[in-house]
């Protein structure tokens, strides 16, 4: 029997009463089953999402391709498919490694305190300080040849995958570290803590066995809330042609073609944006009713 | 408060030295070199030729004397040439700096103007249907792709009913009323994405001073809700929205890059952008350094508003 009065409970009952967020939890669900089954899709209207044929080329819809065709015939809405799982397997791992750098740069500030957390609450203000997206675009810009790195990975079809969210994680976790660092402090005060230290606990013990348990709820509303902002940057730097790579489809790059045949072709450009704002706002609304579940009196 | 601003400032200061050396080295990271760029046109250069050329331009040097090397022409007032303009880069910068600052100075004023009121209405009617209606649109806005809006808004305005153009900027001298014309999509664009953060703002910190002690005072003395809201609270409402708008100036002068890339508006953002997929290492060195500094400024105006604007805050424990 589950008890009533759990705090996981009580979190699931607040987190019912709000009715946005439990739908965009839905709609996100049945977005990740879809993308999943992309390759049963496949099956169905016998094409496959890279297939060109130049004799149907911007079709308009059919039986045989539901959203018509592009600018190279292939099929559209395979190609949302296999784009969203790009956009979101993308944005769910870039979010969750900046989460996690972000909580060990939190955690020893908060724990150590004095000149390391100095240095590190330092650096990071100065990255929030840095303009985001002139950086990111450099970053994106980057020769990995002349980074040293070997061939085999430069040559490798997924790099730009890696690279995407190599580039989110360095400079995405600032908020987590922030709000990591703050938690920490109050907690490395409290008596469990304490007692801990008393038997002699190592402090990494201290800082991954009791402490970080204790900071999970506010952890998973950011990331939550930073895989919104983690898709808007990987379609923006895709759409600029800096992202994820053709053949390889993702709702940014989807977008670049579909702005040269603007005129031609209008409705292009409208399917990958209307899936990068459903989603986006989507996640936005869940990690707010995860936010009001886990911590009731927050104010915002 | 001085040893606080003096401080900040030099802290500031050390991030643009850091910031200058990263974005120095990251510049040399991008493919190609200027050499390659020199004799990609020349059928005649051997590889010995542009080792030696490498050597002449102390291209062979280690990053480090290369980045002493050019900080001190740059401290000098030398900041080379643009590539893709064959200008001086600062007189190709400001320009783009005065076009950045007309575009998002319109779009800012028009998104505060805005969001003042709505915000403010909505707090002092929490859960009406306007205070809905701007929490929905503050989500929309973060979670809208900026450059998807402004192509839905290309294909709306441009395609299919043509009442402005899909791009670029009016020629020098053309009347009020054409240069307008080409404002009037991007204003829109940065002003839809920007106006539902900016009403939330006003109205969590509207709702954080109607729970003041004052504000009873105020209505216990008989004032009027109408008075009480735009007399009393208001003002005070505005010490963190002026802090937040501090934070948006070097968004003022860095400029909006995609919005700037898709509507071809010959700003910071665009430049930043072309300079870097162009090769023009100069050119984008010098903008993005522009861009980090102006930033820079922006937080440290806004430490700078909060501490001035607010008696009741004390930084730095000299309070006497």
């Amino acid at each position: 029997m589950i008890n009533q009065n759990s705090p996981l409970f009580l979190a699931m009952r607040r987190f019912r009463r709000h009715r946005l967020a439990i739908f965009s939890a839905c709609v996100l669900l049945s977005m990740i089953v879809l993308v999943m089954i992309a390759p049963l899709f496949e099956i169905l209207l016998g094409v496959s999402a890279n297939q060109v044929d130049l004799y149907s080329r911007m079709a308009g819809s059919s039986l045989a391709h539901p959203l018509g065709t592009d600018e190279l015939g292939r099929d559209v809405f395979l190609r949302l498919l296999y784009g969203g799982r790009i956009s979101l397997f993308t944005g769910l791992t870039a979010a969750c490694f900046a989460a996690s750098i972000g909580t060990v740069i939190g955690l020893c500030a908060g724990y150590f305190g004095g000149r390391l957390d100095a240095l590190l609450m330092r650096l990071t203000d100065s990255v929030i300080a840095l303009p985001l997206l002139p950086l990111l675009i450099v970053l994106a810009a980057i020769d990995l040849n002349k980074l040293g790195l070997p061939e085999a990975i430069v040559q490798s079809e997924d790099v730009s995958f890696y690279r995407i969210v190599l580039i989110v994680a360095l400079t995405g976790w600032t908020t987590v570290a922030r709000l990591v660092r703050g938690a920490t402090l109050s907690l490395k005060e409290r008596e469990f803590v304490m007692a801990a230290q008393g038997i002699g606990a190592s402090d990494r013990h201290i800082m991954f066995r009791h402490i970080l348990p204790n900071l999970l709820s506010p952890i998973i509303v950011a990331v939550t809330l930073s895989v919104g902002s983690v898709i808007l940057l990987e379609s923006v730097l895709s759409f600029l042609g800096l992202g994820i790579q053709p053949p390889m489809a993702s709702w940014g790059n989807m977008l670049t073609n579909a702005q040269q045949l603007i005129w031609e072709a209008p409705l292009l450009a409208v399917y990958p944006g209307l899936l990068i704002f459903i989603t986006v706002i989507s996640f936005n609304f869940l990690g707010d009713g995860l936010q009001d579940a886990f911590d009731p009196k927050a104010e915002h | 408060m001085r040893w606080f601003l003096l401080t900040r400032i030099i802290q500031s200061l050390l991030v643009l030295a850091v910031m200058s050396f990263v974005i120095y080295a990251l510049i040399g990271l991008m493919p190609g070199d200027p050499i390659d760029l020199m004799i990609s046109s020349n059928p005649n250069m051997t590889a010995a030729d542009a080792a030696a050329l490498r050597q002449l331009f102390g291209l062979d040097l280690p990053i480090y004397q290369r980045y002493l090397n050019w900080l001190g022409t740059a401290l000098g007032g030398d900041l080379g040439y643009s590539r893709l303009f064959g200008q001086p880069v600062l007189d190709v910068l400001f320009p783009a700096m005065k076009n950045t600052v007309i575009l998002m100075g319109t779009a800012f004023i028009l998104s505060v103007c805005i969001a003042i009121p709505v915000g403010t209405f909505a707090a002092s009617k929490p859960r009406s249907a306007v205070d809905y209606g701007v929490n929905l649109f503050a989500f929309a806005g973060i979670s809208i792709p900026s450059f998807w809006l402004a192509l839905m808004l290309i294909i709306i305005f441009s395609v299919f009913l043509g009442w402005f153009p899909a791009g670029g900027i009016a020629v020098d001298g053309a009347p009020f009323l054409e240069q307008i014309k080409y404002m009037v999509l991007p204003v829109a664009t940065i002003t839809i994405v920007s106006i539902g953060g900016h009403s939330r703002y006003v109205r969590s910190s509207m709702i954080e001073v109607l729970r003041q002690d004052y504000i009873r005072t105020a209505r216990a003395k008989g004032a009027d809700n109408k008075r009480v809201i735009w007399k009393h609270a208001l003002r005070n409402a505005m010490i963190p929205v002026v802090t937040i708008l501090a934070l948006d100036f070097g968004f003022l002068f860095s400029g909006a890059l995609i919005t700037e890339t898709i509507y071809s508006w010959p700003g910071m953002g665009k430049l930043i952008f072309d300079s870097v997929m162009g090769n023009d290492f100069n050119l984008a060195l010098v903008a993005l350094l522009f861009a980090t500094a102006l930033t820079l400024t922006g937080n440290l105006l806004a430490d700078i508003c909060y501490a001035w604007l607010d008696p009741r805050i004390v930084i730095g424990g000299d309070s006497k």
